[in-house]
Formats: C-alpha cells, structure tokens, sequence
C-alpha cells in the first residue's frame, strides 16, 4: 500500500492503477464490501451486492465514491442503479479506468 | 410478490421502532401552544425539533397579515402560478426576496421541496453534469432522478473531492451544475462555500445554494451562508423554504440570470400546482420584513446555540462538528436512538430522531432545533434531562465503553 503523497508516488500509483488487472479491480471491491460479508458465503463476482450482503443503498453510494476516487474515475449515478453484482462492477469499473 | 415485499427490511425496521412504545412517525400535536410548546400525549412538550429557527410562526404581526389576507381574497388560490394562481401578491412577494439578495429574478414555489426537484431537474439536462454533496437533502437527491444529466455525488463538504470529479471531466461537453446547502439539516454543520466557489470558479461551473436552515441565521443581513461567506455575486441560484424561518410554507429561488423566466414555463413543479393561499404570502411577506427589523432574533438564535451546544457537550455528549442552529446529538445505535428519544418524550421534551436510512454514514441522531424564543432556563433544562437520560443508557462519552460494549 502507498501512503506517501508526494507527487512521484502519486504518478507511480496512477500508472499501477491505469494497468490494473481484472483481479486487482475485484480484490479492491471485495476490500470495501468485506465488512458486509455474511456467514461463510465468500464474495465473488457472482455476488448480488444489495442482495447477499449486508450493505443498503446509502453505504453502496459511498463505497462507490471511494472506488471512484481509488481508480481516479466518476461512475454516475444512473449507472451505478443498473449495477447488481460484483462482476458488474468491476466490469464499469475497467471499461471506465480503459477510456481514461 | 406483493406490492410491498419490497419494504420487508424498512418495515422491519419500522417494527422495531414502534416496540418502543411511540411511533415518532406519527406523533401528534395535540394542541401547539407556542413556537416552543405544545401538548403532546396530554403533557404539556418543550419544543426543540421543529425549524422555527426565530419562532415566527406565532408573531402577532404576521398571524394579522394571514388574517386579513384571508377576508380579503379567500382562502386559497385554486390555480397555479401559470393559470389563475398569480395574484399581485405573488409577484410582489417574489419582488421582496430578489430585493432582500439584491438579486434581480424570483421565483417562489409552493414548497422548498418542489423548488429543489423542478428547478435542479430542469437546470441541469441532457448532456450536462451535476454534481451534488453526498449528504444533499432527498429534495435533491429526488431532482437526481427526474433529471436526464448525469448524476456524481462528491465528499460531504470536501472542496477537494468535488475538484477531483471536476477535474475528471475534462473537456467533455456540457454544463457542470454543482448543488450545495448553507447548514445542513441533520447535523447543523456549514459547507466551506468560499473554497467550493473557488473550484467551481476554476472549472466553470454553475452553482446552486440551498439555504433552507441558514436564512435568517447566517449573515448580516440573515440572507445565509452565502452573504457570511461573501459570495452573494457567485451563487448563480440560491434557492430556499418559507417552512423554516419565515414559519410559514413555500420555496423560493432567486438569480441574476437573464433569461431566469423560462423558468416559468419550464419546470414542471411550478407550473403544475396550485400557488401559495393568499393568507401564506402576506405572512411571509411580514416574516421577511421581521427578518430585517429584528436582527436580535439572529442575536439570540445563537446565543441560544451556544447555551445547547457547549452545555451538551460540556456534559460528554458527541455532537456534530460546528454551532448551528441545528444540534445533531449522536447515538450509538438505532434501537438506543429511538429509546433516548422516547425518554425524552416522556420527560416532556420534543426532539427530532432521525436514524439510517435517511441519515448520512449510517449515524443515529437525535436532531435538535434551536428557537430564538427559547429561554435559557428551557435550554439549561433540557441539557439536564439528556444528561440524566444519558447515565440511564450509558452513552456519555466516557462511559460509552463500558455500557454499551456491555450491551453488544
Ligand atoms: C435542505 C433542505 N432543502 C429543502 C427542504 C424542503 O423544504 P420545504 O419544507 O419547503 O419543502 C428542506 C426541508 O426539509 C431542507 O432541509
């Protein structure tokens, strides 16, 4: 994790981000919902997220901007309401992070 | 599948709430005997949860003006703006609040609710961008819905986190429509308006200033957040409720914009609903005169604030981060939120309770309202009576730990 935010550590951080892998996109989802995890059922791409998890719809819209701001990118709001699972999200995610 | 399958968690919810005893969604007024009491479950209440930030809802001038409004022209206008529901009234109302700004158009609604959604929806359209405040009020988070412009949520009252979205726009094409409040209404803190001016300034982007909980509280002339901040002249809508201050109901919006009259035959929730009763206007019209005349109610809120705030917490409670005519008093949970509020109740002490989802972060508040014409003693009192419901339900600061670990 880089915590510096000097601005050669940022470029370093941007270039990593822009060439993310599909696994990094999906470890950096599971982060945030982990917390919203319930019983043994593990997160995968499959996972409803409104559904499967514990999270409402205010907690998704922040966690939203959080992964906005961790990828440098806006995922409007309309698109955000047509999201339903994990896999959804990653794939807004890259094709987003792709026309940066 | 029902029609309300859908709500299981909320009723869910709503189920808990009531096991208290009280339902806070259906409390009744039994009979209001002031701006600051009224009988509620037979008891003489306190009031301090319900916006009248100057109390003017029983201002002998005003309740004349609605008198005599009412025997001259009737009791409502039965039309809207557009049709038969524009009596010189209106206009010269509308008239008033652009002077009180110094703004040249006005418009007013017949609720600040109706001002946000038509007038955000209509601004901000295909191919525009608007960005709102994570904690924006439902008013505008409805506007985001029945808009056809892009919709991104930044930080709550983070200058740095709108830039960003701003930023990652680039040169795409379309209006950038910003939407911020002056005191926001659950936990009564300001937005850092000069800072977020700044950055919408630098990207040219077009701002919205809801003051619904500043007017009459903020700056010197009570116009709100965006007099005290010194930015009248960069806020290109600022828009506001009659339902708060002015003790009355009814939204309004003002601009500079020159081709503000569209407006008119533009957004729908003016257009197609009946106008303010004739007694409404001529009460606001009188509650804005008593705005200017009587700065000491401005005076008088604050010191009244402060007697809240500090005796609050001086006492161990978690408030929210800045004096504001609104208190939020944080509660560990739902269920503790919800008795605290019962607790006070019975004690004779009327507070809003407000609890996710229509809180930010999750957070279960207590919301408390401060009144001009609300004594000291009344205040002083009620820091007594929390306090003592507090130790009850372990949640002072420093005892937070223990009891409500325990509890878990
Ligand atoms: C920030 C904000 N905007 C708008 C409104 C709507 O005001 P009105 O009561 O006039 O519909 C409110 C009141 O709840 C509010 O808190």
């Amino acid at each position: 994790m880089i915590v510096e935010t000097d601005g050669m550590t940022e470029t370093l951080e941007r270039t990593r981000v822009s060439g993310q892998s599909r696994a990094e996109v999906i470890r950096e989802i599971c982060r945030h919902l982990a917390p919203f995890q319930t019983g043994e059922r593990p997160i995968t791409g499959d996972t409803v997220i409104a559904k499967d998890l514990t999270i409402d719809s205010l907690a998704i819209m922040d966690m939203v901007m959080e992964l906005e701001d961790h990828f440098d990118i806006s995922i409007p709001m309309n698109v955000v309401a047509e999201i339903h699972t994990v896999d959804q999200l990653a794939d807004t995610i890259q094709k987003l992070c792709a026309r940066r | 599948m029902g029609l309300f399958d859908r709500y299981e968690g909320l009723l869910e919810a709503y189920r808990d709430v009531r096991t208290t005893g009280y339902d806070p969604f259906q409390i009744r007024m039994e009979r209001v005997l002031s701006p600051t009491e009224a009988i509620i479950n037979g008891r003489k209440t306190l009031l301090v949860g319900t916006n009248n930030y100057f109390g003017l809802t029983f201002d002998p001038s005003c309740m004349e003006a609605a008198i005599e409004a009412i025997r001259a022209e009737g009791t409502g206008t039965t039309g809207s703006r557009i049709a038969n529901g524009s009596y010189t009234e209106h206009v010269a109302l509308e008239q008033e609040i652009a002077e009180f700004y110094g703004k040249k158009h006005c418009m007013v609604f017949t609720t600040g609710y109706q001002a946000n959604l038509g007038l955000i929806s209509t601004l901000a359209g295909e191919g525009d961008q608007l960005l709102i405040d994570a904690d924006s009020h439902a008013s505008i988070y409805d506007a985001c819905k029945m808009t056809q412009a892009e919709v991104v949520r930044f930080k709550h009252n983070d200058p740095s986190s709108l830039e960003a979205r701003l930023r990652r726009l680039g040169d795409r094409p379309g209006n950038r429509v910003v939407v911020l409040e002056g005191i926001y209404s659950m936990l009564g803190d300001s937005a850092p308006l000069r800072e977020f001016i700044d950055v919408c300034k630098k990207y040219g982007a077009y701002v919205i200033v809801d003051e619904a909980h500043s007017l009459g509280a903020l700056g010197d002339n009570g116009r709100g957040l965006c007099e005290s901040a010194g930015v009248l002249d960069d806020c290109h809508f600022i828009v506001g409720t009659f339902s708060k201050t002015l003790g009355a109901i009814g939204g309004y919006c003002v601009s500079n914009d020159p081709d503000f009259d569209i407006l008119r035959v533009t957004v729908r929730s003016y257009m197609f609903t009946a106008s303010l009763p004739p007694s409404i206007v001529a009460s606001v019209r009188q509650a804005l005169k008593v705005v200017k005349a009587k700065p000491e109610l401005r005076t008088q809120l604050w010191s009244n604030v402060a007697t809240l705030y500090e005796g609050l917490a001086a006492k161990g409670f978690k408030l929210g981060p800045e004096h504001g005519p609104v208190v939020g008093v944080h509660l560990p949970d739902r269920m503790i939120a919800i008795g605290f509020w019962r607790a006070m109740l019975d004690a004779g002490i009327y507070v809003n309770v407000a609890v996710p989802p229509a809180t930010p972060n999750g957070v279960s508040l207590l919301r408390c309202s401060v009144c001009a014409v609300h004594t000291k003693e009344q205040l002083e009192h009620m820091v007594e009576v929390m306090t003592g419901i507090a130790r009850q339900f372990g949640v002072l600061e420093d005892r937070t730990l223990r009891v409500v670990g325990g509890a878990h």
